[in-house]
């Protein structure tokens, strides 16, 4: 037991490691708000790219998002990262990771927009155009606000993925989170600062967990 | 563009290389089989055990959710696998990969189950008693059919998405499709084998993307 007290809960160690993890987070924090910004902006041109009456815009929206959704993320960013310099396009690791997560992340928030467009009735959209606004003053004053409204737990859920998914920039030595935590790792031979960092996305994650629970109960009931 | 092709689409490397994407494809199928099982099943029998509502085991079954829901995986691959060694338990690295994902797919799948036997009306739950069934057989016989029918297409989404980081046994050196990718690579000094890697993800992968949205269209259908 203390062996395992020692190896996982150091507090020492923890406390050592902290500024080095503080920077991390700092870091995680930056790369979450440039790809949850920009996917929440491009998810919605996809979505409305679906919503579209041009059939081709239609199928280019759809081919986006599946393969997208296809490709896991971590493939995409080493693609991205390792692979574009054979063509001569250097990038630096946060431009990587801010590029790669967003095709993945729009795909994902573009199927929420989708149910959620959808799910505003068709007589809102004729309506609010019979009283003169331009489409796109129906879209952002009429249709978004419902259909933001009747996703939010779905939005939030997606939200929660991309701050977990932020951790995979470690591979490619980009200094965020999990990235800082093993370093101090593997300096001082102890998985204690892996635990701390576990414990960092456990406060900053719980919360809104807890929150898509909830939205979700009430949303059953 | 010819240069373009030679770097992404070099038919030499292609050759070369194939026998280790096929091989890195057999270790993301078995790994990925393996989570999809385990985890399904796990999740299952937690959203069961979860029914009987007994409160400190539901106490546990659910921080056990949330707790998995919250961490990102690699997170929890890290620890496993650097930090296990030191308290004299040795992990392969495809074990610690096929724990953490069927561990992350049972936290999500049981609340997907949950939400289900939840979405069955409290009438029938004591129906099924008053006919004499006993709560063991209403859950098995009247509950769970209805929950998992409204369980597939969100589990079908969660399960693409979890058996997509299989991509992640590539940080600890697990012979799946992107480490034999990355491996080729920088053996070869090109970028063909990285555009194989992609290619075989997406023949495993877009079939599953369309039959999930193929799923999701069904049932939205249903509900008007």
């Amino acid at each position: 037991m203390d062996i395992f007290i020692d190896q996982f809960f150091n507090i020492e160690i923890m406390r050592k490691s902290l500024p080095l993890l503080i920077t991390g987070l700092w870091m995680t924090l930056q790369l979450c708000s440039a790809v949850i910004l920009l996917g929440l902006i491009g998810g919605l041109f996809v979505a409305l790219g679906n919503m579209s009456e041009r059939r081709w815009l239609r199928w280019l929206s759809i081919a986006y998002t599946d393969l997208f959704r296809a490709l896991p993320p971590l493939v995409l960013l080493i693609f991205i990262y390792a692979g574009l310099p054979f063509a001569g396009i250097n990038i630096s690791p946060f431009a990587a990771v801010v590029i790669a997560f967003l095709l993945n992340n729009s795909s994902y928030y573009a199927e929420v927009y989708r149910a959620g467009l959808i799910s505003v009735a068709k007589g809102q959209w004729e309506a609010a155009q019979s009283t003169g606004l331009s489409p796109a003053q129906t879209l952002i004053y009429v249709v978004l606000p419902q259909a933001v409204r009747n996703v939010l737990p779905d939005l939030l859920s997606n939200t929660v993925e991309v701050v977990k998914l932020t951790s995979l920039a470690s591979v490619i030595s980009l200094s965020e989170l999990l990235y800082n935590a093993g370093m101090a790792r593997s300096v001082t031979y102890n998985a204690s600062p892996l635990v701390l960092a576990a414990l960092f996305y456990l406060v900053l994650l719980w919360p809104l967990v807890r929150l898509v629970s909830h939205f979700q109960r009430r949303l059953a009931a | 563009m010819d240069r373009f092709l030679q770097t992404f689409f070099n038919p030499v490397v292609m050759a070369q290389y194939t026998p280790d994407i096929i091989a890195g494809i057999w270790v993301t199928l078995q790994i990925a089989a393996a989570v999809i099982i385990a985890g399904i099943a796990g999740g299952l029998l937690l959203a069961c055990l979860r029914s009987y509502r007994i409160k400190t085991l539901n106490f546990f079954i659910i921080c056990y959710a949330d707790i998995f829901r919250a961490l990102p995986p690699l997170v929890v691959i890290l620890i496993l696998y650097f930090g296990f060694p030191s308290i004299g338990i040795q992990l392969s690295g495809p074990m610690v990969l096929f724990i953490v994902l069927a561990a992350t797919l049972a936290a999500f799948a049981e609340e997907i189950f949950w939400a289900g036997f939840s979405s069955v009306e409290k009438g029938q739950w004591e129906a099924g008693i008053a006919t004499g069934l006993g709560f063991t057989r209403t859950l098995a016989y009247v509950a769970l059919p209805q929950a998992v029918r409204l369980a597939i297409p969100p589990l079908v989404n969660r399960v693409l998405a979890i058996t997509k980081m299989t991509a992640l046994g590539s940080a600890i050196g697990v012979s799946e499709i992107l480490s034999s990718a990355t491996t080729a690579q920088s053996f070869s000094g090109s970028a063909t084998p990285l555009t194989m890697s992609v290619v075989a993800y997406l023949v495993i992968f877009l079939p599953m993307v369309i039959v999930a949205r193929w799923l999701e269209s069904r049932t939205a259908w249903k509900k008007r």
